[in-house]
């Protein structure tokens, strides 16, 4: 599983959608339907009430991206789709790890959670709640360290993505794409 | 003043010009049915099944490149819908369908009669719509008709709410109704898409370089109307050209330069030419797999040129060398101001063998045979004719030898291949063109899908003729149990059938028998003296016909099927002389060589 995922380059492209009930039912659905895979989604409204943008992972070569972006544009809500592959762009993503922290464990979770830049936000007898974000591989990697105290309840938000510099995608319109 | 919603949207339909829609009330539309109670022009027909009325404005849409409208009620009624949609989405047929749904309060309550057509036709539309509020049903109609009709047609659904159809609001529909509509998002290729010269010049290089090209058309030539730029194309090239299921009057299929449909039932020369081609224009088609058979082998030495309005069909199943995203017609027009006159090469002669050597031939042993009755209705009915067919053995006879002379005079399934679609096709097709006459081609298994609408056909005194190519089974699956599972024939009998004579009599038509050959002329003469009600021949044919040439499913041209007797056949067919389509090949061929020795 993770050999084939290895093979397959991941994409991360940010879809702008007309804000609009069911909008993001037509673009799962044709993710579905057309046999692409999500890795992550993450959705909001913009600076533009009327706009909504997602931003969604997704595995293939590059013939699957193109299918991906000319059958999303095909959908009549699809503003426009941005991939981020080539272009310099910030990623980031939020986790909220559930860990066991008992007495003894809990300085070297609190060094652990210091080096990644986390913090602490909520504390039991036995349990941290650690917030942390980053890009993926930063929380692959305080995942994996935190899991050795035993890892309760684990969530993350996928990947949000913009570019760097001064384009925007909300902004420049149709021709920045 | 002030309207209903329902009154809003016949004022709608009226401004889009709509002069038929196809439908069957109940609770959710009564106020649409009560508005259209008062509308004199627009003409209501009343359906026997959704499904059918699906159907009809596919088939109204097909016969004339009009958006065809139908209208059903919530729940079950939207859900008989959903077949016809999905047709029409395959192929790309502009279509508005209407559904009512229950009151906005009670949505997501399982309110009696409720189904979320939405959700349900995502997939099977090219957009749908739920109207929650009355000010918003004007423009999701515009916008929905605007949808359907431009760039890659299709279906669009508007969901309307009993208590929207109801509502009360000011409405002037001479100036309320929005002509234009804005849609940021959408903005699809069309016929003044401007096509990059760039583009048409690497065409036109690669067309004057190839030593073998081929054109290969599609459906798309005929939404776009470019039977006379393909034809130019081909004349000035000598480019042979093959069509496919829904190209089929693309070009007229008695012109020298074409080769017929190609694919897994198309010509053994089509195929051999396409396969072995060095270039291959394709021009509104979409290499489904149904033509390609294993893409990896498909036409391995051939550059591709891709015209389509659609980009994302560019390099969905094959590369395309120069693809090119517009409208066909203005494309292919542009495209001929390039193109320079190229004679006929070695290239035509090879595939002229090929015609003269591989045949379209069926038996002539006095048994009646599904082939010859294609062809006498090309003869008795005049060119002009609109032939619609159901789907299985007897839709592909009548791909290979019903000549089609011009674009939307063929009326079939492709995509979805639906069984039932042919009856309900014609009657659209027949109210579009009430001067032309119509054929339904069908099978004994698919008439029986959607027999009930020769009612509507008496109702409204429709003089189309059905022809049910009966063999008793379903008898193109039986090919395939024959073919790939070992002969074990498993739940193919239809021995069981009604008696289709006595069951076109009940619904008020006439029925009429046939089992030999020498009875299908008068059958058929018959019935085009009818003027006034549906008229249904049942011809029996022999159980065990297969359709030839075939390739088989994912498989290649080097595994395609051909008639094991097809050199005994043509041995026959020139002894008799006998032979339509025969006959009319070397007449074509003689013309042909005398057409470019002319040129030479």
């Amino acid at each position: 599983m993770n050999n084939i995922a290895a093979q397959l380059q991941q994409h991360t492209i940010t879809v702008l959608v007309e804000n609009h009930p069911g909008v993001l039912a037509r673009v799962a659905g044709l993710f579905a339907r057309r046999g692409f895979n999500i890795e992550s989604l993450a959705v909001s409204v913009t600076d533009r009430p009327e706009i909504s943008r997602m931003t969604i992972v997704v595995a293939g070569d590059h013939r699957v991206l193109e299918q991906i972006t000319k059958q999303l544009n095909k959908l009549i809500e699809v503003i426009k789709v941005v991939d981020y592959t080539e272009t310099a762009a910030v990623e980031r993503e939020l986790a909220l790890i559930k860990v066991n922290a008992e007495p003894k464990d809990r300085g070297e979770i609190m060094q652990i959670v210091e080096i990644f830049r986390g913090r602490i936000i909520d504390m039991s007898e036995k349990t941290f709640i650690v917030e942390v974000t980053g890009g993926t591989e930063k929380l692959d990697k305080i995942i994996s360290l935190l899991d050795a105290y035993g890892i309760r309840e684990l969530v993350r938000t996928g990947i949000i993505a913009m570019a760097r510099g001064a384009r925007t995608a909300t902004r420049a319109g149709r021709d920045t794409d | 003043m002030k309207l209903s919603g329902a009154q809003i949207l016949l004022e709608c339909l009226r401004r889009e010009k709509v002069t038929h829609i196809f439908g069957y009330p109940g609770g959710a539309v009564l106020p649409i049915y009560d508005a259209i109670f008062d509308c004199k022009d627009i003409l209501h027909v009343l359906v026997r099944h959704e499904q059918g009325a699906a159907h009809m404005a596919d088939g109204f849409a097909r016969a004339t490149g009009r958006v065809g409208v139908c209208l059903a009620t919530s729940g079950p009624g939207a859900t008989n819908l959903v077949t016809g949609l999905a047709t029409a989405q395959m192929d790309s047929i502009p279509m508005v369908a209407i559904t009512g749904q229950v009151r906005t309060a009670v949505i997501g309550k399982d309110a009696f009669q409720e189904a979320d057509i939405t959700g349900i036709t995502m997939p099977i539309t090219k957009h749908n719509f739920l109207v929650k509020r009355v000010e918003d049903l004007a423009l999701a109609v515009a916008e929905a008709f605007h949808i359907a009709s431009t760039g890659r047609p299709g279906p669009v659904l508007i969901d309307i709410p009993l208590d929207v159809s109801k509502a009360l609001m000011e409405f002037d529909p001479e100036n309320d109704y929005p002509e234009r509509v804005n849609i940021p998002s959408y903005r699809p290729a069309g016929p003044h898409t401007r096509i990059p010269e760039l583009q048409l010049r690497k065409a036109a290089q690669l067309i004057a370089e190839a030593q073998r090209p081929v054109l290969y058309v599609g459906g798309g030539a005929v939404a776009s109307g470019a039977q006379a730029e393909v034809t130019a194309l081909a004349e000035r090239t000598n480019i042979l050209v093959t069509t496919t299921l829904l190209g089929k009057g693309a070009i007229d299929e008695t012109h020298p330069l074409s080769m017929g449909m190609l694919g897994m039932h198309g010509t053994a020369y089509a195929n051999h030419a396409v396969n072995q081609s060095d270039l291959l224009i394709a021009v509104g088609a979409r290499f489904d797999d149904r033509v390609t058979g294993d893409v990896s082998r498909f036409a391995t030495g051939a550059r591709i040129i891709h015209i389509d309005i659609d980009p994302a069909e560019i390099g969905k199943v094959v590369p395309a060398d120069v693809p090119i995203v517009g409208d066909v017609k203005t494309i292919l027009t542009e495209l001929l101001k390039y193109v320079q006159p190229r004679p006929a090469t070695a290239w035509n002669d090879t595939i002229m063998e090929w015609k003269r050597r591989f045949p379209l031939v069926y038996p002539r042993d006095g048994k009646l045979y599904a082939e010859y009755v294609i062809e006498q209705i090309s003869e008795v009915f005049d060119h002009d004719c609109i032939m619609t067919t159901d789907v299985g053995q007897h839709q592909m006879w009548a791909a290979q030898y019903f000549k089609c002379r011009r674009p939307r005079q063929w009326i079939t399934s492709g995509g979805l291949g639906t069984m039932g679609y042919g009856l309900p096709a014609a009657i659209g097709a027949q109210f579009a063109c009430p001067d032309k006459r119509v054929v339904c081609l069908s099978g004994d298994g698919s008439f029986q899908m959607m027999t009930q609408e020769l009612m509507t056909a008496t109702v409204y005194g429709l003089p189309i003729v059905t022809v049910i190519i009966n063999n008793k089974s379903l008898g193109m699956v039986r090919q395939w149990q024959e073919m790939f599972y070992a002969e074990r024939y498993s739940a193919v009998d239809l021995e069981a059938s009604p008696d289709f004579v006595k069951l076109a009599e009940a619904y008020g038509g006439i029925g009429m028998r046939i089992d030999r050959p020498e009875q299908v002329r008068d059958a058929l003469t018959q019935a085009k003296e009818v003027r006034d009600r549906p008229v249904v021949i049942d011809c029996i044919i022999p159980t065990s016909e297969n359709v030839y040439p075939m390739i088989p499913s994912g498989q290649s041209i080097e595994e395609m099927m051909i008639r094991k007797d097809l050199e005994q056949l043509k041995a026959d067919v020139h002894a008799d002389g006998s032979d339509w389509s025969f006959a009319d090949q070397e007449k074509i061929l003689e013309h042909y060589v005398e057409v470019m020795h002319n040129r030479e």
